[in-house]
């Protein structure tokens, strides 16, 4: 909300005030302020030089001697003479052969700085003096666009006939336009006349009432018949108050340059003089109105009197608006409709047929009060965002309704010729009830901690015009709301405005002085961040990916159509989405890794990531009174590496791309930091996405943790993905942890052996089909608790294995807790594990 | 000559020959030719026959002397020798010192979440506990408990995410969650009577265009306390402490008025333009501050839906952020770097 801050002066005094000061105390207050735009002063894009341009007065226009679309233009300036001005400017040229003009213009010097007024767009440039024709020019006469007013070149500035001679100009049209963000339902807050009332009260100034008394000025009566409309309101639970006012005999034409200038500042256009002076007064006072030309008001059949009947729309009932569209309205929008059907749609658009137009002669005036939800529905509906809506939207004074008709009547009684009738049209069923609120400073002391002085309460209470009724009963204040105070409706509300103008950077800084709330451990976030940790030493990076995926994302991670990709639950899906590639809440991890490793692949050879986030699938229906949305959001652990295992070196390295063991090494790793290496079970499975030989189920105590393999090479061709092994692991994270945890609290410490371990060899021949992870622990099993490490160091097939056979040889570690191990003890447990091995897996000892 | 004399001269020479012996070999040289089965000095016990009985005491106690006193010259000279030729050995073996070591590539945490840890870690310290709330969330509990109902004009501050629902139940409604606001809700109903001091961290998502400003997902952090007698002046200080710890000491900060639906007094709480140190830029749109966080005193509506009894109770809330302390802090000027998940960002952390 741009708002000039001349205008605010027109209520409060602000002159003394430097902006950026005024621009703290309203930042401070709430009142934030996004931008400031100067113009004409030194902080503008174009400063005016207050010695070279300045105020003058044309006192006579004469003909150029030797150009015929050129006049001479006397100007006085303030000096002891007058400057001869040569100028082109169209309309100095009508006054050509007049002497004894005071015309009012904007006088700049050679030396000058202003913009180009011929060419597109902003271009500085500086005033020199010339010779036209024979003619020594050293000043100009300004245009709107020279001063930086205007985009478009127009006619020279004309400034009003009062304006002195000789001052700066930017003393006359200089001005600071404040951008306002401000947050909230704030209605009071959305005019110039309320910004100068907060300031008012943030400065302790008085402030001018001078608008709100148009009404009184008119000498203005009010009544339900006026005369002029027959006045009917249908629905007043959405339409608490409807004014109307009569304006006759205008004559529609431009604005003032003032009220052009001010529309401009505050982000409008200038259209006519009747429609800008509806605009001005809405910026002005907050009250959005309405001008139908009277002559298209329609009677109800049989009746003279044109009426107005505001009503709920029929079902699918349309009307044409301003714009031009046709609206198909529903039951619940509220329609402003004469004696032939709807005129507008209330409070947020009018109708096309009794737009005012240049041949409008008289004007009925529309200021209302609309429910501010109800407004908002229809807006949003409509998807029909007004400047009105949008106000009401914020919710309007309905007292203020008539007080804004009264001044724009005014406005177009004084700038367009128009009479007003005396009589308005008011009809109120929605009047509310005056609010009073018990305020305790006590209690204000308790919420902010910090102690106001009463007598401060007071004043500042007292300043926002909240007014304390006589009857103070016990500790606390009676205060009455302003009608404006939408805002305000609990006591609370009345602290805020008490802390925000003391001033927070008053407040002492203090902590908490309770006891501490019983304290929680959280074991889901310890538990992730455990993971995080492992992973990051084992030189995996943590990405985080969104949680909205491409649809299609699922389908590419099931190449072969025939098979079923076991994905959980139902999906969720968006209904509004910004994209389709955002629109579905993922329920698996992958794609997301695999979109960051297409990504990553393009700028370096390999990556190492790992996620650990939710998933999201439809379990049943919201249940409200339990809080559950009957979505499951379980977390899940992924990781991918691709790309070769070391980077390159000055001596050479490891080169082959990563595969299946190099994440198995990590995930062991994984698994021993979380106390679960002896207990996972390895078989292999098949899985659409992965590759059918190179990937497998793992199990943790019976229960599928998930995935892990080689991503199918199909898979990684869809997802654009280099010809290199991409492996993954895909597991459910809370199981992951749930075990880790059970785990944790079975672990016990290990005592250490002082005694001298015993290293051999032992190669056993096994069938193909055998899981070298089977052999190992069935010998550790035979061996316990003497076999502390059996490392499988080789793997053999060939002729001396056998057709179908293998030969996994494993390096050994024997040790006692207790004694010595000799030889006669080796001997021993060595024919112990070959016989356990020999029955279990039909192992034979190889000969050496 | 006497005896003795030609003792003292073998002594002086043997000296002053170790002197000059510069390798192993002159050292084992000279140690033969003195101190040999047939060196000097052993040749001269052989002498001492020669003495009478009342000399001959002396001089075996000064030829002892001797050979101690050239055994340990021998010594010392001996391992300074050593120590030179080890020295020139290693010497002719170096190194180019500049070269690059064994690449070692640790992981890195994302920006996100040593951010995250930071915040847990500074509030923590102060009491607070980490509590999640769902991504997917009621309508009711996203907006209507929070003091913001349907239509109503605080609504606007959120753009949001619908969630289609098969069969919409006008009270049921689902929604990505806008912030992570809805945990006061849950937290509060699940905890009454206690007091609460707990941090709800998590991710959000707005229906908004994505910019340099402005992500669909984002992450955010609140803190909520609720007790007996808890005051503004405690919000004040809570975040003060936070500013110290997370952006360091010595900052200026100031505290604002503004609104917030659920909160009631609101205020914004500024701290100094890490950027311009205060003197104004475009960052902080030339006020010199930048916000830290938005918060207020727990609305009485707020805490009466939680279940706390507004007259009894009082609370307060803030919100720093996650992503946009991160980008003062390190100067980062698009939020798209976040989830877009570049490594060669990620690494930088
Ligand atoms: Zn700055």
């Amino acid at each position: 909300m741009k708002i000039p801050l001349s205008w605010i002066q027109d209520y409060v005094n602000v002159k003394d005030v430097p902006v950026q000061e005024l621009r703290k105390r309203l930042d401070l207050a709430g009142l934030e302020v996004d931008s400031i735009t100067a113009i004409g002063y030194p902080e503008a894009e174009l400063p005016w030089d207050p010695e070279k341009i300045i105020t003058a007065e044309v006192i006579a226009v004469r003909p150029h001697p030797d150009a015929d679309r050129l006049v001479l233009a006397d100007v006085n300036y303030g000096g002891a003479a007058p400057e001869i001005v040569v100028t082109g400017a169209p309309s100095l040229y009508e006054y050509r052969g007049s002497s004894d003009l005071h015309l009012k213009v904007a006088f700049a010097w050679e030396g000058a700085e202003l913009y180009d007024g011929h060419v597109q767009g902003w271009t500085k440039r500086r005033l020199k003096k010339t010779e036209i024709r024979g003619i020594a020019s050293r000043a100009m006469v300004g245009s709107e666009k020279e001063l930086g007013l205007a985009e478009e070149q127009t006619d020279i500035i004309y400034l009003p006939g009062d304006t002195p001679v000789g001052v700066p100009l930017v003393e006359i049209l200089g001005d600071y336009i404040l951008d306002f963000d401000i947050k909230g339902p704030f209605g009071h807050l959305q005019s110039v006349f309320g910004i100068a009332r907060e300031i008012a009260a943030l400065l302790n100034r008085p402030l001018s009432p001078q608008p709100l008394h148009a009404a009184a000025r008119l000498g203005l009566a009010a009544t339900g018949e006026p005369g002029f409309v027959s006045l009917e309101i249908q629905d007043p639970d959405l339409c608490p108050r409807y004014t109307a006012m009569m304006i006759r005999d205008l004559a529609i034409g431009v604005s003032p340059l003032w009220m052009q200038l001010r529309l401009r500042r505050a982000g409008m256009r200038s259209i006519n003089n009747i429609v800008d002076i509806t605009n001005y007064v809405m910026l002005e006072l907050g009250q959005p109105l309405h001008a139908f030309d009277y002559a298209d008001l329609r009677a109800l059949p049989g009746e003279e009197t044109p009426a107005i009947i505001v009503r709920r729309a029929r079902e699918g009932e349309q009307m044409q608006t301003l714009d031009g569209e046709v609206r198909t309205c529903d039951e619940e929008m509220l329609l402003i409709t004469d004696g032939g059907g709807p005129v507008a749609i209330g409070g947020v658009m009018g109708g096309l047929d009794s737009e005012v137009a240049p041949e409008t002669r008289n004007v009925l005036l529309e200021a209302a009060s609309f429910n501010f939800i109800n407004i908002r529905r229809t807006s949003q509906t409509l998807k029909l965002f007004t400047e009105s809506a949008g106000r009401f939207g914020k919710r309007v004074d309905s007292e203020l309704a008539l007080a804004a008709a009264a001044r724009a009547a005014e406005l177009m009684a004084a700038l367009a010729g128009g009479t007003v009738d005396v009589v308005a049209g008011d009809l109120y069923p929605g009047k509310p009830e005056p609010v009073i609120l018990t305020y305790s400073p006590d209690r204000a002391d308790r919420i902010l901690g910090v102690v106001i002085p009463r007598d401060e309460q007071k004043r500042i209470l007292a300043a926002l015009d909240f007014r304390s009724e006589a009857t103070n009963a016990g500790s606390g204040w009676q205060i009455a709301v302003p009608s404006y105070r939408l805002d305000v409706t609990r006591p609370v509300d009345l602290v805020e405005e008490v802390a925000r103008v003391w001033g927070y950077d008053h407040f002492p800084h203090t902590l908490i002085d309770e006891p501490v709330p019983p304290l929680r451990r959280n074991l889901q976030l310890e538990g992730e961040d455990r993971i995080r940790d492992i992973l990051i030493r084992l030189g995996l990076d943590e990405v985080i990916t969104y949680s909205l995926i491409d649809p299609a994302d699922e389908d590419r991670l099931n190449p072969n159509p025939g098979q079923a990709l076991d994905l959980p639950g139902e999906p969720v899906a968006l209904r509004n989405y910004l994209s389709l590639e955002r629109s579905l809440l993922r329920r698996t991890l992958l794609p997301g890794a695999l979109r960051t490793a297409w990504s990553n692949l393009r700028f370096q050879e390999s990556i190492a990531i790992f996620e650990i986030g939710h998933i999201y699938y439809r379990v049943g229906n919201p249940k409200p009174e339990q809080a559950e949305t009957g979505i499951a959001e379980p977390r899940r652990l992924l990781m991918l590496l691709s790309g070769p295992r070391q980077d390159r070196w000055q001596e050479p390295t490891d080169r082959r791309p990563v595969d299946y063991f190099d994440l198995k090494g990590i995930v062991e790793a994984l698994l021993r930091n979380l106390g679960l290496e002896t207990a996972s079970q390895w078989t292999r499975v098949s899985h659409p996405a992965y590759h059918p030989g190179r990937s497998g189920a793992v199990e943790i105590a019976g229960r599928a943790l998930g995935v892990i393999g080689e991503i199918h090479p199909l898979v990684r061709e869809v997802f654009d993905l280099p010809a290199q092994p991409v492996v993954v692991l895909d597991w459910d994270l809370d199981l992951l942890l749930a075990l880790a945890q059970e785990a944790g609290r079975q672990k016990k410490a290990q005592n250490i052996s002082i005694y001298a371990p015993v290293h051999e060899d032992l190669a056993l021949v096994v069938a193909e089909a055998t899981p070298a992870l089977a052999v190992q622990r069935a010998i550790i099993e035979a061996g316990y608790p003497l076999v502390i490490q059996a490392l499988l160091f080789d793997i053999y097939r060939g002729p001396q294995a056998g057709e179908g056979k293998k030969s996994l040889a494993f390096a050994l570690t024997y040790q006692s807790p207790s004694k010595s191990l000799d030889e006669r003890d080796i001997e021993k447990l060595r024919q112990r594990i070959v016989k356990q091995l020999a029955r279990k897996l039909n192992a034979v000892l190889r000969s050496a | 000559m006497s005896i003795f004399d030609e003792l003292e001269g073998i002594h002086a020479e043997a000296l002053q020959a170790l002197e000059t012996a510069a390798s192993s070999a002159a050292l084992d040289a000279w140690y033969t030719q003195y101190l040999g089965r047939k060196g000097a000095v052993t040749l001269q016990t052989r002498s001492i026959g020669k003495l009478s009985q009342e000399e001959r005491p002396e001089f075996g106690k000064r030829i002892n002397e001797i050979k101690q006193q050239l055994e340990a010259a021998y010594a010392a000279q001996s391992q300074a020798l050593k120590a030179a030729e080890l020295e020139a050995a290693l010497m002719s073996d170096t190194i180019d010192i500049t070269l690059p070591g064994r690449p070692v590539n640790p992981g890195h945490l994302h920006l996100t979440t040593q951010t995250l840890r930071q915040i847990y870690d500074i509030f923590g310290r102060m009491g607070f506990e980490v509590y999640e709330a769902p991504d997917v969330e009621l309508e009711t509990y996203n907006f209507d408990l929070l003091n913001i109902p349907d239509y109503h004009p605080a609504r606007d501050m959120w753009d949001t995410f619908w969630i289609d629902q098969k069969q919409p139940a006008p009270d049921g409604r689902l929604l990505l969650r806008t912030h992570t606001s809805p945990g006061q809700m849950r937290v509060m109903r699940e905890r009454y009577p206690e007091p609460i001091r707990v941090i709800l961290p998590g991710k959000c998502y707005r229906y908004e265009q994505i910019t340099a400003r402005s992500e669909h997902q984002f992450y955010q952090v609140e803190g909520l306390a609720v007790g007996k007698h808890i005051t503004m002046t405690d919000l004040i200080g809570t975040l003060t402490q936070f500013v110290n710890l997370f952006y360091g000491p010595g900052h200026k900060m100031r505290v604002r008025s503004s609104y917030f639906p659920f909160t009631e007094p609101s205020i914004e709480v500024d701290m100094d333009c890490i950027l311009c140190g205060g003197a104004g830029c475009r960052v902080c749109k030339y006020t010199g501050w930048l916000e830290i966080a938005g918060a207020g005193m727990v609305h009485p509506v707020v805490l009466k839906n939680g279940g706390y009894d507004p007259d009894e109770w009082s609370g307060f809330a803030f919100g720093p952020g996650v992503e946009r302390p991160a980008m003062m802090k390190y100067g980062i000027s698009d939020i798209r770097l976040f989830y877009g998940n570049d490594l060669r960002f990620a690494q930088q952390f």
